[in-house]
């Protein structure tokens, strides 16, 4: 059997920020026809440098053309792309749930305890519990709670790190600070 | 790069307190602009205002802002400098799509400028409001709205290093009225040469040049093809000189047409579709192609799958996404083609290939027997051919004389048989194939290089998308040579329709006004030429009239471009005629 080349890629995309930065990122997925499975957008390591992180399914042939297409983006620093392998990440995931249910059921705690997840918060209505982990841990907790009526759920974007020992983007702005230093000779 | 424009210093020039509209033309002639094309309208009246006692910059008013972007692309294209358009917002605005496309696509640098309404109305679905950089950004390299007076120094100093640096293309800056009347303080306009998240410089790789001269030196049936990027980069002589020195044989795409002399002996060509058979037939037989300049697009390569399956494919580019992008390459060479050329000459070894080139000669003849003899040598009484008109005004016309065409037959006809004997020599619209593109661009470029001759060659058709532009010709006495080919067809589309579906001519026949009365009312010199005994006197009277002149060309409507390698076939899949093929044993 061969291997499926679907694949879920996780993009990095730093950059400056900008006014329309997201919207000129989407672009270039959905010309392809890909479908962004999550979006997380946050400040990063480096000062004054934005970190996208987006997950998506396809192949490597075209996600490395689109990682071309993204750091053509003037205002885009620098790309990586990786897959599950090359990267520590996390979801998180709130449930409510009624609070009489879960008490009737007496499995509250075997339920937190077993899923490594926490109580952020119980009145007499309802419960939020907190679940971090992989897509599929947080999907084991929402099976398990259904019976008890989940009233709201959401799941976060993933949110990663590389496990490269080397942090390529701060060898980047380096660079970059050379050539700024030699612009200005 | 030749793109980076005379002043580069640093300019500092401190005034106390002017207007955001002042500061943006002072900006602009800090930049090295001479010429802005535009048409006035309210959300940018302060910057016309501004203009009305501003004596560094010359206007062009077109009629119609479309006609502005592809005047802009025109002068451009010529001179190798940014191209500046300033328009209005909304309906403006909106009217230079089309170009901003075009610019995009064939990497032309533009700076657009767009009124915008007052800052606090944004969003609001103001009176001509459209969010322009949110309609523009898939189609610029850099789209930015200014809010602020006090940001438009450093804004215009961006717009102009991005359009013109790296793969150069098209910008736009959106101003806010305030911006335009609000105050700059100690107004100073400094160049940006640096931009953090930009490098438009990439460090070439040694060892990939080492890597190329080696199959370069190796090889025994090597091509190379070049592209737009080799005269934006202002290669075309080290081009020349790479081919000498180890006798390779050269193609060209469309927009590579005029890299190279035409009658240089290791010439051999347009490549594609409607290119050369000898490129087409080798491209398929080449044991290395070197492409310089070049993306690989459609029309250049037919089926990708069958493309170039014995060849080892040296591709240089400076931009990183275009390497394995339709085509997979063998060595990518990421850099400026200038430099890379440069850095890849010495490691070239002097070769000579005389038994490949003999294969150009042998598909030549069978074109010539073929194709250029209906096209070129008919006799007196059958009607005129788009190709022989380029072929008599390429022998008649001037060294150096620019050819500007429209879209469709007439651009292919051009491409194929005016014969360019400078760089930047032929300007077309090559990757969105815009009608309606070549007589404002033809207008730009008598505007940018009033040294040169400049002819345009259109359709009847596409004539009449920007025939507007004839009032601006007029008010500036822009000097163009309007050739127009009167086929009464949307010939290019009828081509296809005779060839594919069973001659049912649906919507492309037209009836024309009398193309000589209008450029009368013009108060432009034309005449029609209807008699093939007349053309080269008449091609004459065109060339030494003072000012522009129209000729009225009266074309066989059943004409067709060949050699045709239909969209999608293998590129040596070659029709000479409707019901013939090239094969070559
Ligand atoms: C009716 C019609 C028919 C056509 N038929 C044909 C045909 O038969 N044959 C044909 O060739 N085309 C044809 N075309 C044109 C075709 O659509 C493309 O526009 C054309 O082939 C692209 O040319 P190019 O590859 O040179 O790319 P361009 O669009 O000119 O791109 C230039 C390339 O060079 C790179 N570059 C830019 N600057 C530099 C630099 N300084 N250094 C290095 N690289 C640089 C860019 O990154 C880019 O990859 C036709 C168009 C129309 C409308
Ligand atoms: C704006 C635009 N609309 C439609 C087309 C499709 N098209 C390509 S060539 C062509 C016909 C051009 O006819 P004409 O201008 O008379 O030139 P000819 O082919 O006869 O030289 C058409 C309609 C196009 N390229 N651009």
């Amino acid at each position: 059997m061969t291997e499926s080349p679907y694949k879920l890629f996780t993009v990095i995309i730093y950059s400056e920020n900008s006014v329309g930065l997201l919207n000129q990122v989407s672009n270039i997925f959905t010309r392809r026809c890909l479908n962004i499975e999550d979006v997380t957008a946050s400040l990063s390591s480096a000062p004054g440098v934005h970190k996208l992180t987006i997950t998506t399914e396809s192949d490597r042939p075209t996600m490395e053309k689109v990682v071309g297409q993204l750091e053509k983006i003037v205002e885009v620093i620098k790309v990586g792309l990786y897959t599950d392998d090359d990267i520590i990440y996390q979801e998180i995931a709130l449930y409510k749930v009624p609070t009489m249910e879960l008490l009737q059921s007496h499995e509250l705690e075997t339920i937190i305890r077993s899923h490594g997840a926490r109580i952020l918060e119980m009145t007499p209505e309802y419960t939020i519990i907190e679940k971090t982990g992989h897509r599929w841990e947080i999907e084991a907790l929402f099976d398990c709670l259904k019976r008890y009526d989940i009233r709201q759920f959401v799941r976060s974007g993933r949110v990663c790190v590389t496990n490269s020992p080397v942090e390529h983007i701060d060898l980047f702005l380096e660079k970059q600070r050379q050539r700024q230093k030699q612009s200005e000779q | 790069m030749s793109q980076e424009h005379a002043i580069k210093q640093t300019t500092i020039d401190k005034t106390t307190s002017i207007t955001g509209a002042e500061a943006l033309l002072r900006s602009l002639v800090a930049e090295g602009v001479d010429t802005v094309f535009g048409y006035p309208g309210g959300a940018i009246l302060p910057v016309y205002n501004a203009l009305y006692d501003f004596k560094d910059l010359r206007h062009i008013l077109v009629r119609h802002e479309q006609g502005a972007m592809h005047a802009a692309q025109g002068y451009a294209r010529a001179t190798g400098r940014v191209g500046t358009v300033i328009v209005t917002s909304g309906p403006g605005a909106a009217n230079c799509v089309t170009g901003l496309s075009d610019a995009m696509m064939d990497s032309t640098p533009i700076v657009l400028i767009t009124g915008q309404v007052g800052a606090r109305y944004l969003g609001s679905d103001a009176f001509q409001e459209t969010d322009v950089v949110a309609v523009t950004q898939p189609i610029t390299k850099w789209a930015y709205q200014v809010r602020r007076a006090a940001d438009l120094p450093e804004a215009v100093a961006k717009a102009y290093y991005i359009a013109s640096t790296g793969r150069p293309g098209p910008v736009v800056l959106d101003i806010a009225k305030d911006a335009q009347v609000g105050m700059v303080e100690n107004y100073c306009h400094r160049h940006v040469n640096f931009i953090r998240s930009y490098n438009p410089e990439p460090e070439t790789s040694p060892a990939a040049i080492a890597e190329a001269a080696q199959l370069i030196n190796s090889a025994s049936k090597p091509m190379i093809i070049a592209g737009g990027g080799v005269t934006g980069a202002g290669a075309d002589a080290l081009l020349q000189s790479l081919a000498e020195k180890a006798e390779i044989p050269v193609a060209a795409t469309l927009m590579g047409m005029s890299a190279m002399p035409a009658d240089h002996p290791l010439f051999m060509g347009m490549a594609g579709m409607h290119g050369a058979v000898g490129v087409n037939v080798a491209t398929n037989r080449a044991d290395v192609i070197i492409a310089i300049g070049m993306r690989f697009d459609d029309r250049v390569t037919g089926n990708t799958a069958t493309y170039a399956p014995q060849a080892k494919i040296i591709h240089i580019d400076i931009d990183r996404s275009e390497f394995n992008k339709t085509v997979a390459v063998d060595v990518a060479i990421h850099g400026d083609a200038a430099k890379v050329l440069e850095a890849l000459l010495p490691q070239v070894k002097p070769a000579s290939h005389s038994d490949w080139l003999r294969l150009f000669a042998e598909c030549h003849q069978a074109e010539d027997a073929e194709v250029y003899s209906r096209e070129l040598r008919r006799s007196g009484s059958e009607p005129m051919t788009m190709g022989e008109v380029a072929d008599k005004i390429s022998a008649t016309a001037p060294m150096g004389t620019i050819a500007v065409t429209d879209v469709g037959q007439n651009q292919m006809m051009t491409a194929r048989y005016f014969r360019c004997s400078a760089p930047r020599s032929l300007i077309t619209s090559g990757g969105l194939g815009t009608m309606g593109f070549g007589l404002p661009a033809a207008m730009g470029a008598a505007v940018g290089a009033p040294d040169r001759t400049v002819c345009y060659f259109g359709g009847d058709g596409g004539f009449q998308m920007t025939i507007q532009e004839l009032g601006t010709i007029m008010q500036y006495n822009i000097p163009v040579k309007m050739i127009v080919f009167n086929n009464s067809f949307l010939g290019n589309v009828r081509q296809w329709q005779q060839l594919f579906f069973n001659g049912r001519f649906s919507q492309t026949p037209l009836l024309n006004p009398d193309f000589v009365a209008i450029a009368a009312a013009y108060n432009i010199a034309a005449e029609r030429v209807a008699d093939r005994a007349d053309l080269q006197a008449a091609i004459e009277r065109m060339l030494d009239h003072d000012g522009p002149y129209l000729l009225d060309i009266a074309i066989d409507p059943t004409d067709m471009v060949f050699p045709m390698t239909p969209a999608g076939r293998d590129v040596d899949f070659i029709m000479l005629t409707p019901d013939t093929t090239y094969s070559h044993d």
